[in-house]
């Protein structure tokens, strides 16, 4: 299996790796991992007053797909509005780095990481 | 030449239980693996050579299921019905995936300490604890047995599998690091 020249690219030089201060209340953060292969995600958004994401930054131990997609979403979010951030499928990502079959799942846990960073924003607008 | 449709435990004779006594899982799975040796049936027909090849496997699979700690929980579970989350299913523990994050962070950035072998070896004993104390929490879901305890043995074998993960690439650190003397 070779990877696509995408997930290279994002895997030499990943867009938006750090981490924002997951205390702050304008701050969402999504943890997510996947038992099977080990992998670890961390996905943090940054929202405005008006539902926008101003920011996002990743970290993510795991292989290279799992590193592309979740660097390649943080580049997506930025500028969307929640709701638009939340209709992103794994699909697409999937489809923008031509995953192989095999390395889909990597794609889901970033799905699943920016869902749950929205999750966690807006607990936090919920108190 | 033996039943393969008896389950692990049944095969080296050891009840159907999480605790394992490994000194006996060895001594005979040695015993097994004596009997259907391939080498015993170099003179027999080509039918006996393969079943022998096939018992031989099966015990070899058997034995490497049964010793792991991770690779039993994943079995028993199966066993019971309930199997084990694997593939795409994520783990919902933040607090969980937080610390194996740091965990993590604290493997990337020991390389370039002054003193990277005392700090891989903290992390290993650390490590080796946490999958000690996870495998305690097994022996006593899978002794409860309901449905709640398995659901919970489920998750807790997904933990151990995050530690197996960094435990391999602790030890792949510790090799790269050796080599570089």
């Amino acid at each position: 299996m070779s990877y696509s020249d995408k997930v290279i690219d994002h895997y030499e030089n990943p867009r938006n790796v750090g981490v924002l201060d997951k205390e702050s209340t304008s701050v969402g953060t999504g943890m997510v991992g996947a038992p099977a292969c080990g992998d670890v995600m961390r996905l943090q958004i940054q929202v405005n007053a008006s539902g926008v994401i101003e920011d996002a930054k990743f970290k993510t131990y795991g292989c290279g797909s799992a590193i592309a997609s979740s660097s390649l979403l943080t580049e997506w979010v930025k500028g969307k509005t929640l709701d638009e951030a939340r209709l992103i499928k794994n699909s697409e990502i999937a489809e923008e780095l031509a995953l192989p079959p095999v390395k889909v799942h990597c794609s889901v846990l970033a799905e699943d990481a920016i869902k749950a960073a929205i999750a966690d924003y807006q607990s936090k607008q919920g108190k | 030449m033996f039943d393969f449709s008896r389950n692990y435990f049944e095969l080296f004779g050891l009840p159907v239980d999480y605790r394992v006594d490994l000194g006996e899982l060895s001594l005979r799975y040695r015993e097994l693996q004596r009997v259907v040796h391939p080498d015993r049936f170099a003179a027999a027909g080509a039918h006996s050579q393969r079943l022998s090849l096939q018992s031989a496997t099966f015990v070899n699979e058997a034995y490497a299921a049964l010793k792991d700690p991770l690779k039993r929980a994943q079995y028993l579970l199966e066993l019971k019905g309930a199997p084990a989350g694997e593939g795409n299913q994520t783990l919902n523990d933040p607090a969980f995936l937080m610390q194996q994050m740091e965990l993590r962070e604290v493997l990337a950035e020991l390389r370039a300490a002054d003193d990277p072998f005392a700090r891989l070896d903290a992390l290993l004993r650390d490590i080796d604890a946490m999958i000690k104390n996870e495998t305690a929490r097994l022996v006593v879901q899978f002794d409860d047995g309901g449905a709640a305890q398995l659901a919970a043995a489920a998750s807790t074998i997904q933990k151990m599998q995050f530690l197996k993960k960094l435990q391999a690439e602790a030890e792949a650190v510790e090799a790269e690091l050796e080599e570089a003397g």
